[in-house]
């Protein structure tokens, strides 16, 4: 008997890991009670100060509006933690899931192209988690102006830095659910990855000062810290060590492609 | 064809499969045989490329099956019936299986139908009973038409109308010409299943011959009663027999009874017994590969 034929196509492999992603239910709901829970963090700290607005004297209104305070309703810190926890944990289990059942080498045994098969996986993984954090970043900025508006302290996407305020917010998730994937590919168990994604993207950035020039450096070549300069308005001007956006652009970028890289070559080096 | 050379894996300091060589042929279901922890599964997943051998080689038709780019065409597994995600239907990882493999969707629900599960194609697999779960499984290997069928323990589990039908499908997937590789640590799942088999233990090669040589080969006794036990032993011994006093009675080995019978009359010998016995396949595996069970119950270690 020989084998019938079909050319080896990257595209099959994608369509594959999609079918795999959304035949869990698990995908659809935890992506919708990470927005879910990022909403309500936003919008909550938006009705907070549409609803305290009567209190504030004058110049503290003009300070809120002086100090793009809207933006930072828009997506807060809280909330980009949310983000990077929920992320991390999907990207994590992405990989995990197939370690816990050992679905992983039917995976395998079924494309030994390793490479390709992480590839595919990842790929498929950035592209849904972009759109979904971008269009949840997007869905929260205009919610938490709304709400402003009632106070005639809203923004529009046209003011300085909103735009990006969303980008970063956005991508914020495909660079955590990367990470969280190459840490799923490395300790290929859910619960140590999950907590290995949080401490390294969320402690991490704790523990290293802002106020001397190597610890600093550290902390700016951080996911989070990288995002926080992105949505932190001014502020990150007035620190020990300023820094550009671009830089943290770059750590986004750097992050995303090491982490994809390292879910790609541990999985292709170690037996299954 | 599935060509084993020297092949070798070493965890650490242990050795799990040592220098085993063997081939299994197509167009004949060759049984795995061996107790657990013998390194069955470790050679499964050295075959599949899953695992990479310390020494040695293992080729599926002649290449080292990780160097195919899509596998399910050239050879079709079943590992582990528990290596599914259960929060997925069946079809849904049948799909996602074929789809990496360029395999048209109308395959699955062929699979699916061959495989008796057409009716549970849309349930969650998790809530799939361990049969059906190994009909899945099976199905899975069946996908991409393969030439090289590989199966670890696919008997496990199924009801006596399950195992009769894997049977059956392993018979005409030999007789197809396909090269069909049965793991599993029962002799009895394998004598009416296997025409060849490939007996490992502690990671070592014991057999690797045809199911008839293998049965010729295993113990055969016959038992002797005489009144002259002493004398027929010696007699029997001379003439090449293996003997062993059983209580009153003699076991000897190596020679058949009519023989016995010959060499006694002719020297006047009365004889009260002779019974040939067969020893089952099952006790021939059982005796060749005692000394190499990893894991005896109640065993000091």
């Amino acid at each position: 008997m020989t084998p019938t034929t079909a050319r080896a196509r990257f595209t099959d492999l994608l369509a594959a890991e999609w079918i795999k992603l959304w035949s869990l239910r698990s995908t659809g709901w935890s992506l919708l009670a990470g927005a879910l829970a990022v909403l309500g963090i936003n919008v909550g700290t938006a009705y907070d100060h549409y609803k305290y607005w009567d209190q504030y004297d004058e110049s503290s209104r003009a300070a809120f509006l002086r100090n793009d305070i809207g933006l930072v309703d828009a997506f807060t810190a809280n909330s980009g933690m949310v983000l990077v926890l929920v992320l991390g944990a999907i990207g994590a289990v992405a990989v995990t899931g197939e370690y816990g059942s050992g679905l992983i080498r039917t995976t395998l045994a079924a494309v030994p192209a390793r490479r390709s098969v992480m590839a595919a996986k990842a790929l498929v993984v950035t592209a849904v988690t972009a759109v979904f954090g971008t269009a949840l970043a997007l869905v929260s900025f205009l919610l938490t102006q709304v709400v402003l508006d009632g106070r005639d302290a809203g923004l529009t996407l046209g003011h300085p830095g909103a735009l990006r305020l969303v980008l970063a917010s956005g991508l914020l998730a495909p660079v955590a659910a990367l990470v969280g994937m190459a840490l799923g590919a490395v300790a290929r168990h859910s619960a140590a990855s999950v907590v290995a994604a949080t401490g390294l993207l969320l402690m991490v950035p704790l523990f290293l000062s802002e106020d001397r020039y190597l610890t600093a450096v550290l902390r700016h070549a951080q996911p989070f810290t990288a995002w926080q300069r992105l949505a932190d308005f001014g502020r990150f001007g007035e620190v020990a060590h300023p820094w550009t956006t671009g830089g943290a652009w770059l750590v986004y970028l750097v992050w995303a492609l090491g982490a994809a890289a390292l879910a790609v070559t541990v999985v292709h080096r170690r037996d299954q | 064809m599935i060509e084993a050379n020297e092949l070798t894996k070493r965890y650490g300091s242990t050795t799990a499969v040592r220098n085993l060589t063997f081939t299994v042929k197509p167009g004949r279901v060759t049984g795995f045989l061996g107790p657990n922890g013998a390194g069955k599964s470790t050679t499964l997943r050295m075959i599949l490329g899953l695992h990479a051998p310390t020494g040695g080689t293992v080729t599926v038709d002649g290449r080292p099956f990780r160097d195919h780019a899509r596998g399910l065409r050239h050879l079709g597994a079943l590992l582990d019936a528990s290596e599914v995600h259960g929060g997925r239907s069946g079809r849904s990882h049948l799909a996602a299986l074929a789809r990496s493999n360029g395999i048209p969707r109308g395959r699955v629900d062929e699979v699916l139908g061959e495989v008796g599960l057409a009716g549970a194609a849309k349930r969650r697999i998790g809530g799939y009973s361990l049969g059906m779960r190994q009909r899945l499984g099976i199905a899975g290997a069946l996908l991409g038409d393969p030439p090289v069928l590989v199966f670890d323990e696919p008997l496990n589990g199924l009801d006596p109308e399950g195992v009769r039908w894997v049977r059956g499908l392993f018979r005409r997937l030999a007789a197809e010409g396909r090269t069909v590789f049965v793991s599993s640590h029962l002799m009895t799942e394998m004598e009416h299943t296997a025409d060849d088999l490939v007996v490992v233990g502690r990671g070592e090669l014991i057999a690797a011959e045809s199911l008839a040589d293998f049965a010729a080969r295993s113990g055969s006794s016959v038992t002797v009663r005489t009144t002259e036990a002493a004398l027929l032993a010696r007699l029997l011994t001379e003439q090449g027999a293996g003997v062993r006093p059983v209580g009153e009675a003699l076991e000897v080995t190596g020679m058949a009874a009519a023989r016995i019978g010959d060499l006694a009359f002719a020297q006047r010998l009365p004889l009260h017994e002779l019974t040939p016995r067969t020893a089952s396949l099952e006790a021939a595996f059982m005796e060749l590969t005692a000394d190499r069970a990893d894991h005896h119950a109640g065993a000091t270690r």
